[in-house]
């Protein structure tokens, strides 16, 4: 264990972390042996549903909460055995907002440097530089009450940053941006972590924030980690784009199939109204020759379509449900389906 | 990260603890300091009702000296203002904890939590707002009773111990609404805690009226009760020849109350994040 977490900023090994839902109820398993680890200097995603365990994997790895068993580490620093140097070490923005409303936008970054022990002097000019990389030097001498909802998330984020933290926690941070805010915030963190090689710990529930920031990420589910890897790996572990034919009359379907049967390399076929649809592992060299086979029998092809999986179709395969519906629907049945994936 | 510089950080001192503590609760004072002089009406609100109690009973039971047995002197007002003085102490410090409560809503808490602020400062930090803010308010206090008339012979040290013992009553029912915020994380029930704890207080004291004339029990049990100590010293030490043996040893007793019930709240914060 401590050999294999060498290098590592975060790891969060077997944790299980339990709620007591009051008498005559079993006790709520939020996390249930949950594990990753996240090299230095990287953006690690945690996806998943409601509810999955994501907010407690990130209280428990910045020292606010206590894993009922497991253990917790965040850049080299044994989060149960030493909580104060770890806290030196991590910055945190919360899900819910964490700035003070009664202070303006500088007091709060002022005192959240001094109680990371930054003279005054030194607080104040990194409150300054902050301000200004997010736009709100001209709201910083109000009071936080004044400010819009993604102004305050935007100081959240920069409070975090006040002591150049080692160890970055974002819980669900571009929740309630508008897209123009999101784009900015997700070049801030782009920029952090390269530049300043600073490890990122990002959940969210935005499947294309993932994609764009994570260098790797994992999929919870019921307290688990269902999948992990780099967004490409685990596209690619579904195996194969889609390819869409559309034909011009449904009467042709069967022997499209048939085409698709003879040619090899396509799976997963299926008709859908007057489309076929078909999984291959190189879409691209596979679309041609299926194209000239179709033209050799005398079939016309309205539209043909490749696409690259996405990662909401690896969210779907792994949690049971697409991204739309979990948010729909509960997590209960999301579950089972999970077992089923899994078995 | 290499064993080695593990061990190299395994070996430094564990990041200066005590100066911490002190610049800490400098910095969360400050920040409440801040937020009470942007809404300067909620100091001189607590003052109002103690007011009313100071001139309403100072009224009415003018006469009370003059029952038989009666030993605080023959001012009413003279000896209800360090009772007032204390029950507004007493019953300010009850809402302390409201603060907590809402750093928790606010998610500030929380981020003081995972940052290296010390759990100390959080606590004193919040007990010392609260006594400054009844040393203001007690002036106010003393201030309307001379107006209406009291003079106190104990003179301005007299007035210097009043203050102080009403800052430590402050200081250690603060402590105890942390504590109760801490645990219960929710404004009523903590409300309800402290009601139930400082009404019956208040009514086996000297507060309102002299012990002498109360059952014989009623003085027993106040002679256990940390906030007549408060009163006692505060009363005596107004008077014109001060029992100095009663007014240092109940201020004793208050000080050592106040630390006892401060470290017992700081321990309060692993609950907290215990079920957090
Ligand atoms: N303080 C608490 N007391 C009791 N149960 C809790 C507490 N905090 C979280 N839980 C429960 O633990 C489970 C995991 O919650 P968590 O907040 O980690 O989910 P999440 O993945 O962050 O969800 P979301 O996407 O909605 O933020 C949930 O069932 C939640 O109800
Ligand atoms: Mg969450």
């Amino acid at each position: 264990m401590a050999a294999s977490s060498d290098g590592m900023a975060l790891v969060a090994a077997d944790l299980v972390k339990t709620y007591s839902q009051g008498r005559g109820t079993p006790p709520l398993r939020a996390l249930d042996g949950l594990t990753f680890q996240t090299e230095e200097g990287t953006v690690f995603g945690l996806l998943g549903p409601n509810g999955a365990g994501k907010s407690t994997t990130v209280k428990i790895l910045s020292t606010l909460a206590r894993p009922d068993s497991g253990t917790a580490m965040v850049a080299g620093i044994d989060v149960g055995r030493h909580p104060g140097r770890a806290r030196s070490a991590i910055g945190f923005v919360a899900q819910k907002q964490v700035s003070d409303p009664m202070d303006t936008g500088v007091e709060n970054l002022v005192l959240a440097g001094q109680l990371h022990g930054m003279s005054t002097r030194a607080a104040r000019s990194r409150a300054g530089e902050l301000l200004e990389r997010f736009a709100l030097t001209s709201a910083a001498r109000r009071q936080v009450k004044t400010y819009s909802g993604g102004m305050a998330r935007k100081l959240d984020v920069a409070i975090g940053l006040m002591h150049r933290p080692q160890v970055l926690f974002l819980d669900e941070p571009t929740t309630g941006l508008d897209p123009e805010a999101r784009a900015e915030m997700w070049a801030e963190i782009e920029r952090m972590s390269r530049e300043e090689r600073m490890t990122v710990l990002l959940t969210t529930h935005y499947l294309e924030e993932a994609d764009r920031l994570a260098s790797r990420l994992a999929i919870v589910d019921a307290g688990r980690v269902v999948t992990e890897g780099t967004p490409e790996q685990l596209k690619s572990e579904l195996r194969g784009d889609a390819v869409v034919i559309e034909l011009h009359e449904a009467s042709v379907i069967s022997r499209v199939l048939e085409s698709l049967g003879r040619l090899g390399g396509f799976r997963d076929a299926a008709a859908e109204g007057r489309a076929v649809r078909a999984r291959a592992d190189d879409g691209g060299a596979a679309l041609p020759l299926l194209l000239a086979a179709l033209d050799a029998e005398g079939i016309a092809v309205a539209s043909a379509t490749v696409s690259r999986p996405s990662l909401d179709d690896v969210y779907l395969a792994h949690t049971g449900h697409s991204f739309a519906a979990v948010h729909a629907g509960s997590s209960a049945d999301a579950r089972t389906e999970l077992e089923e994936v899994a078995s | 990260m290499t064993a080695l510089t593990n061990q190299a950080r395994v070996a430094a001192p564990p990041a200066t603890a005590r100066p911490s503590f002190f610049r800490h609760t400098a910095y969360l004072t400050l920040r409440q300091l801040r937020a009470a002089a942007r809404v300067p009406a909620f100091v001189v609100m607590n003052v109002v009702q103690p007011l009313i109690w100071l001139l309403l009973f100072g009224q009415l039971f003018t006469s009370v000296v003059d029952i038989p047995g009666f030993t605080g002197g023959d001012n009413y007002l003279e000896f209800l203002t360090p009772g007032i003085v204390m029950m507004m102490a007493l019953f300010g410090s009850a809402w302390a904890g409201t603060s907590y409560i809402q750093d928790m809503d606010r998610g500030v808490m929380d981020r003081f939590l995972t940052s290296p602020t010390s759990r100390g400062a959080m606590m004193v930090s919040t007990l010392v707002y609260q006594a400054l803010l009844t040393l203001v308010q007690s002036l106010i206090v003393l201030g309307v009773a001379w107006l209406g008339g009291a003079r106190f012979d104990g003179g301005l040290g007299g007035i210097l111990i009043l203050l102080l013992a009403a800052m430590l009553l402050t200081a250690s029912f603060s402590a105890l609404s942390n504590a109760a915020a801490l645990l219960a994380r929710n404004q009523n029930v903590l409300i309800g805690i402290s009601q139930l704890i400082t009404i019956p207080l208040m009514f086996l004291s000297s507060a309102l009226m002299d012990t002498s004339l109360s059952a014989d029990w009623v003085a027993e049990v106040a002679r256990f009760n940390p906030f007549e100590w408060a009163v006692v010293a505060g009363r005596e030490a107004l008077g014109a020849s001060p029992d100095w043996a009663s007014v240092w040893g109940h201020l004793g007793l208050l000080a050592v109350f106040t630390a006892v019930l401060a470290w017992v709240a700081t321990r309060a914060f692993r609950v907290y994040q215990r079920s957090t």
